[in-house]
């Protein structure tokens, strides 16, 4: 079970770990501010408030995309391991070399995007990467996957450290999940919720970057010799298991930080359980096999896939409202709760989290997504599940561990009022995407009609808003991470909360 | 009603509802419980939460049963014998057309591929909505089957990112009806 001290002391970050862990903080900080004003770029530019060339659109957006996805993938890869580490014996090595791994492959993005023209969005939908058209050449395509390549080792070598550590501990992977509680046994209490949910992402965002790892391969060698002709759509079914397991990843990793830090702030228990144990073995099996409801306007697509598509995006919603956010309900219901800015994250990263997925659950169905695919109401339902539900379980962390000289976690008036401007702007930000698609404004379009203009101009507006309040978190989170234990403090050591109802 | 705009209110009374249900609990969790009043309000939290798995199942499968059992999708290897067919080809950044204009009740097939990278082959009704799509891909026909019910021009907008002037890639065709009227 996770603990109820505030700071305890088996959580203290030595002198290396700290630099580490800070290095991969400021960098995630510092690139997602860096990709919201692309992202902002793109929607002023839609909203023609500011004249982008097309070319130069699609390069941002493909780097917007790329960046994104990467960044929150190295973010919540560091708050895995900030607590996985308690429990197994992580190997430091194996956590940096994943982070320098991600720089290298980000340099080559960033090289093939801005240096070499390259804009075949994130996704690099065969043959597009080899079809440009005369707009980039064959090896920037291939500078393009090469970075995937090298960001997708980093995390393998990171998973494998991580799984070999687990096994170590809990003898394997199963025992690692709780399985063998799932259909009765004695729960053991202090199964700590954070190795079940290190292990789920392990197994399942392995095989997703393993998926990736092919077809990029795969995209390679056909790039250098068309005559190995690819199969379009095995190609974009590897994509998107690929895509949809990276992204889905970082909200599972994320949430370690709510179930380990959220129990502090209400000094109330969140033990482990056996409904707990079941959604974490069923998502790790859903999220594995959701993908095809990318490609449920792939008429191709066997039928079975498709209906699978459907049905594992409803099921897959059972453990996010039933277990996840229903137990952060239960645990803050009537608790006295302590109302500090790790805890408001928290508490919104949940809704975020559950309120996002209800659009994403219904474009799941195949009749709906005949009209709402690759229309503005995609980018409205995951931006709605990542600004306001990951980025906010990565901010929770941060948060924390940015007051850890000082025992306190910061909680300024800044802070509590960013907080609610973000919320209000995120929240406007993602219904005028979902409003768009309301609408059939289309996703990935560099020039808009006049009649989809209002919804660019208030996405713009509110884009500012986030952007705006992100840059005062980052500013006040960077700077307790770099703030060194004041002389005499522990780093972080033990404040024992008090208990329940007894303290103010 | 439109079915976007149905879709639309779906998902804001349940992202509403989501709320609520945070909002009810948020406005609680200041206040502290003494253990009878704990040890209640697990009770019913247990007992709710049964009721919603209830309910959300029932709506699962109602919805899943509803929308999949005549399947939206048409057999992709037998032949649609739809009165009307129109082949479809996607290239960077033009679509060929084997017809344009269509008849109104009538239904039509429309046999959609790419010679080039993917594409997304999406109508556009006149009022600006899409009716329906699919994605236009190398090597594979993919097979619409759609009745129009109302004359005018409608669009064909490419919903698949191709390229630097995938915006451009629209093409237009016109439904009469009986009078020959579009």
């Amino acid at each position: 079970m996770s603990s109820l001290t505030l700071y305890p002391e088996e959580e203290k970050l030595q002198r290396g770990e700290r630099a580490v862990f800070n290095l991969y903080m400021v960098s995630a900080l510092v690139l997602f501010l860096l990709f919201m004003l692309l992202g902002l770029t793109m929607r002023m530019t839609q909203a023609d408030w500011t004249d982008v060339s097309a070319t130069l659109f699609y390069r941002i957006m493909t780097m917007h995309g790329a960046g994104m996805v990467g960044t929150m993938s190295l973010a919540s890869t560091a708050v895995m391991w900030f607590f996985l580490r308690k429990y197994v014996h992580l190997h430091l090595w194996a956590f940096l070399t994943n982070y320098v791994l991600f720089l290298l492959g980000a340099l080559c993005l960033l090289w093939s995007v801005f240096m070499g023209g390259f804009a075949s969005a994130w996704t690099f939908l065969y043959p597009l990467p080899v079809r440009s058209m005369g707009l980039w050449s064959i090896n920037t395509a291939a500078l393009f996957m090469v970075g995937y390549l090298l960001i997708g080792v980093g995390l393998l070598i990171f998973y494998l450290d991580a799984a070999a550590a687990i096994i170590r501990r809990y003898g394997n992977l199963g025992r690692a999940l709780g399985l063998r509680w799932l259909f009765g046994g004695d729960i053991d209490p202090e199964h700590p919720k954070a190795v079940v949910a290190s292990t789920m992402v392990i197994i399942a965002n392995s095989l997703g970057v393993l998926a990736g790892a092919v077809v990029l391969v795969m995209c390679l060698i056909n790039a250098y010799d068309p005559q190995v002709a690819l199969n379009a759509l095995v190609v974009k079914n590897l994509i998107y298991w690929f895509g949809h397991m990276i992204i889905n990843a970082t909200i599972y990793a994320s949430v370690i930080a709510v179930y380990e830090l959220l129990p502090r702030y209400t000094r109330k228990p969140y033990g482990i359980s056996r409904p707990f144990l079941w959604s974490w073995s069923l998502s790790c099996v859903f999220v594995i096999i959701v993908f095809p409801h990318h490609l449920l306007m792939d008429y191709a697509e066997p039928r079975w896939m498709l209906v699978m598509g459907q049905l594992v995006s409803y099921a897959a919603g059972f453990p996010v409202f039933l277990v996840t956010a229903y137990g952060v309900l239960t645990n803050i219901y009537r608790s006295n709760i302590r109302w500090k800015m790790p805890s408001m994250l928290a508490v919104l990263a949940l809704f975020g989290w559950a309120a996002g997925i209800v659009p994403a659950i219904i474009d799941g169905t195949i009749r709906v997504n005949h009209v709402m695919h690759n229309t503005q109401w995609v980018p409205g339902h995951f931006h709605f599940y990542l600004l306001l539900g990951v980025l906010p379980m990565i901010l929770t962390l941060l948060y924390h561990v940015s007051g850890g000289h000082r025992q306190a976690a910061r909680n300024s008036g800044i802070d509590k009022g960013s907080l609610a401007l973000y919320v209000i702007g995120g929240i406007a930000f993602c219904l005028a995407f979902l409003d768009a698609g309301r609408m059939s404004v289309p996703r990935r379009f560099a020039i808009h009609l006049p009649e989809w203009l209002p919804y660019d101009k208030a996405g713009s507006i509110a884009a500012i808003l986030v952007i705006l309040c992100m840059l005062t978190f980052a500013a006040r989170v960077i700077g307790g991470l770099l703030k060194a234990p004041v002389a005499g403090d522990t780093g972080g050591a033990s404040q024992h909360v008090d208990p329940p109802n007894m303290a103010g | 009603m439109i079915f976007q705009n149905a879709i639309w209110t779906v998902s804001l009374i349940g992202m509403g509802l989501v709320a609520l249900g945070f909002l009810y609990v948020i406005l609680q969790a200041g206040k502290p419980a003494d253990d009878a009043a704990s040890g209640k309000a697990q009770r019913t939290s247990a007992m709710l939460q049964r009721w919603l798995f209830l309910a959300l199942l029932a709506l699962g499968i109602g919805v899943s049963y509803t929308t999949l059992r005549h399947f939206p999708i048409p057999l992709q290897h037998s032949p649609l014998q739809a009165a009307q067919v129109v082949d479809v080809v996607g290239h960077q950044w033009t679509w060929d057309v084997s017809k344009t204009q269509l008849k109104m009740g009538v239904p039509v097939e429309f046999r959609v591929t790419s010679d080039d990278v993917n594409h997304g082959f999406a109508i556009y009704a006149p009022d600006g909505r899409i009716v329906i799509q699919t994605q236009a891909m190398p090597g594979f026909t993919n097979k619409v089957l759609y009745t129009f019910d109302k004359p005018g021009t409608y669009k064909i907008v490419c919903l698949e990112y191709c390229g630097v002037a995938h915006t451009a890639m629209m093409s237009e065709f016109t439904v009469v009806d009986d009078g020959g009227r579009s």
